[in-house]
């Protein structure tokens, strides 16, 4: 009997050559059809017939030094990097005084350790987390901003920004501060910092830099953050102001959100800019650049209002009733049961609303304003550089720049979706 | 919105009220400066030559320079000048409105614009017109010799128009193609696409420099329109006109009587009764203008006369490099001219 069975277990083969392996990798993800497979081929087809100009022009072919256009212009040549290189600080922070840029580096270092605690609320838990949140991410605005060239111009300074902000992550992280406290921080003293900071007071010393001198990413960077910081907790309330039972605040919460949607952004922008000044006498007229500010977070409140208010509906009203039979107010009833769940709902719509805020806040320079794009769009012509090259290059700059942040923007929705959609996970 | 919507109303039951009020307010235009302690001046959002940002975003131009120059016969400082970019759309409504005091923003100086927008022109501080850029190897060396051409040109311009008119009225042929914008005009042209490319003369010095190769390319001396480019103000506000007037033309005349940048001070000592008036060594000129005895002199200190700003920004100075032509002083073969200060 023992005769016919098998004492040791039969050697495992290797899965066929079909499905195992490189070859079987390639059979499932690319050629997996008759329609995906000629579709991979023609890709890669392009991709090869694409790739080695790109790399030519943006690489081997490019200018990397030069003291103005006259490199650029012979024929032949690649991207002209030189050019970016010059404008850079024009590119981050427009015509704000260059002996001030340090104020500006200074407010991005605070807002980007603070905001960074808020929107990672556990990323810290893990070694590697934490070293991240203490060198990485104040090392890494660092580079970005100020750049490297800062250090060799004004070390002192900008060192002691670097080391603040790493002082800064090291204090919210052990003093173990509550993520409501560091939030009261963000959004209620941190804004007043930032414009005195920016703005500069007497008062602590520091010269006024008028609105009409802020550009660049920095300014991009500003009002985007106004419009996002802004247009949530104002969202919500309009949303909530929307099915509200008082009949007063839910016909305002509708006028304002159907007037705002039924007009497009650039008519408010010129209404700001334009209209206003026609208006108001010279003195009552708001700062420049604060008018299309507020006109942009107000226009993204009433986008926002409509997406939370999907996000309301889909949660049963059974929801609310049981609640309510604990004996909770609405304000408890909304921040403890509702709002949780229908924001979390509506992660995607809220985070593509942000993504369309961030490349929106290039509408603002029709009205005269140098965002990052207007920024590029007036060195392009400046007369000492301008050439064949120099657009494309300036270009693929802004679109690197742009989808950086819209990227990320979107993989950390897609993290947080994952965290909090647990329990609906599929 | 709510504000907003209150706002609206509110500004629309004052606009009857401050309408009336800037006319009175409308002498004010220079105390309304000194209060604010900067001059606000409306600027091109970047034209190369006249109004753009140079790589530290400090302004710099020919109508850029004028505005400084303002600034420096008030503040005795260039640098008191509050730049805002204003595009080709709410240029003239920003000045109507009071943000800016000063317009000098490449504005073509025409009757209509004087007549029905309550606008004034103070001068020209640039001769512009249309002109013509072919290739070399065409061995063309007249506007004239371009019958049959094809022409790239920015739709829906007056070039289109003034360049219909100068083929009609020669009666030449040409074929026009129009793109919407002007850098696609100027692809087209450096590809072959057409024989010329046309826009205003200054216009065509900063395309060329885009082309792959700018050499290839020469301007021809015909100029077939008339684009009188200057600063304007508001009307009803006739000390502050001649004030902007006069920055204008101390400039030419501090050209006109050798008196630079450099050897202004010298100049103070200069023997010459006109130099004597105009730097304000004799006689207290400024004062008819709200201005003090040295305004002219402060203007050619900081910023310099009419031939060094217009080299420095648009001339051999710079990288256009564009010849004077229409724009040297009357006595150079020109029609840059300024009544004298006396």
């Amino acid at each position: 009997m023992s005769l016919y069975l098998r004492h040791d277990e039969a050697p495992l083969l290797p899965p066929p050559a079909r499905v195992g392996g490189a070859l079987g990798w390639l059979r499932e993800h690319i050629f997996s059809g008759w329609v995906s497979g000629p579709l991979a081929l023609a890709f890669i087809a392009l991709i090869v017939w694409i790739l080695p100009d790109l790399v030519r022009f943006f690489v081997l072919d490019a200018i990397w030094t030069a003291d103005d256009g006259a490199a650029c212009r012979v024929q032949g040549t690649g991207a002209c990097w030189a050019f970016v290189d010059r404008k850079l600080d024009f590119f981050r922070y427009g015509s704000y005084p260059g002996t001030e840029h340090w104020r500006v580096d200074l407010t991005l270092m605070i807002g980007t350790v603070l905001s960074a605690r808020l929107l990672w609320p556990d990323g810290q838990k893990s070694r590697g987390g934490l070293l991240a949140f203490l060198f990485g991410i104040p090392l890494f605005i660092f580079l970005m901003i100020p750049g490297p060239a800062a250090v060799m111009r004004e070390p002192g300074i900008e060192l002691a920004i670097l080391a603040g902000g790493v002082a800064l992550a090291a204090l919210l992280e052990f003093t173990k501060l509550r993520t409501l406290w560091v939030g009261i921080f963000f959004f209620f003293i941190f804004p007043v910092i930032a414009v005195y900071l920016l703005k500069g007071s007497a008062f602590l010393g520091l010269v006024q830099v008028d609105t009409n001198l802020w550009g660049g990413i920095f300014l991009s960077l500003l009002v985007a953050t106004v419009g996002i910081v802004f247009s949530l907790p104002a969202g919500v309330l309009l949303a909530l102001g929307r099915r509200s039972e008082l009949p007063a605040v839910r016909f305002f919460s509708i006028l304002y959100i159907e007037f705002v949607r039924g007009v497009p952004f650039i008519t408010v922008l010129f209404m700001a800019n334009t209209m206003l000044p026609l208006f108001v006498p010279d003195n009552w007229s708001p700062d420049r650049l604060m008018r299309p500010i507020v006109g942009f977070a107000l226009f993204a409140a009433a986008y926002m209002a409509e997406e939370v208010r999907g996000g309301l509906q889909a949660i049963p009203k059974g929801q609310s009733e049981g609640a309510m039979a604990l004996g909770l107010s609405y304000w408890q009833r909304m921040r403890l049961i509702i709002l949780p769940q229908a924001l979390t709902l509506v992660i995607p719509g809220i985070v593509n609303i942000f993504i369309s805020l961030f490349k929106d806040t290039t509408l603002v320079a029709i009205v005269g304003i140098f965002d990052f794009l207007r920024a590029i769009d007036a060195a392009r012509i400046d007369p000492v550089w301008s050439g064949p090259t120099v657009s494309p290059t300036v270009y693929a700059f802004a679109a690197a720049f742009y989808f950086l942040f819209c990227f990320g923007m979107s993989r950390y929705s897609q993290m947080m979706e994952e965290r909090l959609n647990a329990g609906r996970r599929r | 919105m709510k504000v907003i919507a209150a706002t609206f109303f509110a500004a629309a039951s004052l606009a009857v009220m401050t309408q009336g009020a800037s006319a009175q307010a409308g002498s004010k235009t220079l105390d309304l400066v000194k209060q604010k302690g900067a001059l606000t001046c409306g600027t091109n959002t970047g034209l190369a030559g006249f109004g753009l940002p140079d790589d530290k975003g400090n302004w710099t131009g020919l109508d850029v320079d004028l505005c400084r120059g303002i600034a420096a016969a008030i503040f005795n400082d260039p640098a008191k000048v509050k730049f805002i970019p204003l595009s080709a759309k709410d240029r003239f409504t920003a000045l109507q409105s009071g943000e800016v005091d000063v317009l000098a923003r490449n504005g073509t100086w025409t009757q209509s614009r004087e007549a029905e927008l309550g606008l004034m022109w103070v001068g020209v501080n640039y001769y512009d017109g249309q002109g013509f850029m072919i290739r070399k190897k065409l061995n063309l060396a007249s506007a004239l010799e371009l019958n049959g051409a094809s022409v790239c040109v920015q739709q829906g311009t007056t070039t289109e128009l003034n360049m219909s008119d100068f083929f009609r009225t020669k009666g030449m042929k040409y074929e026009a193609v129009a793109f919407a914008d002007i850098n696609e005009a100027v692809k087209a042209y450096d590809s072959g696409r057409c024989d010329a490319y046309t826009t205003d003369a200054s216009g065509l010095y900063g395309s060329r420099l885009k082309l792959v190769n700018p050499d290839e390319h020469v301007v021809l001396p015909e100029i077939i329109s008339k684009e009188p480019l200057g600063p304007a103000v508001r009307q009803g506000d006739d000390q502050w006109f001649n004030l902007v007037k006069w920055t204008h033309y101390a400039m030419i005349n501090a050209e006109e009587l050798g008196v630079t940048k450099a050897n202004v001070d010298d100049m103070l000592k200069s023997p010459n009764p006109e130099i004597k008036r105009l730097l304000g060594v004799e006689g207290d000129f400024g004062k008819g203008l709200g201005l003090s005895k040295d305004w002219a002199y402060r203007i050619v200190k900081h910023v310099g006369n009419y031939g060094e700003v217009f080299s420095r920004n648009v001339g051999d100075g710079s990288a256009l490099k564009i010849k004077r032509g229409l724009n040297s002083l009357w006595s150079a073969g020109g029609i840059q001219y300024a009544p004298p200060v006396r």
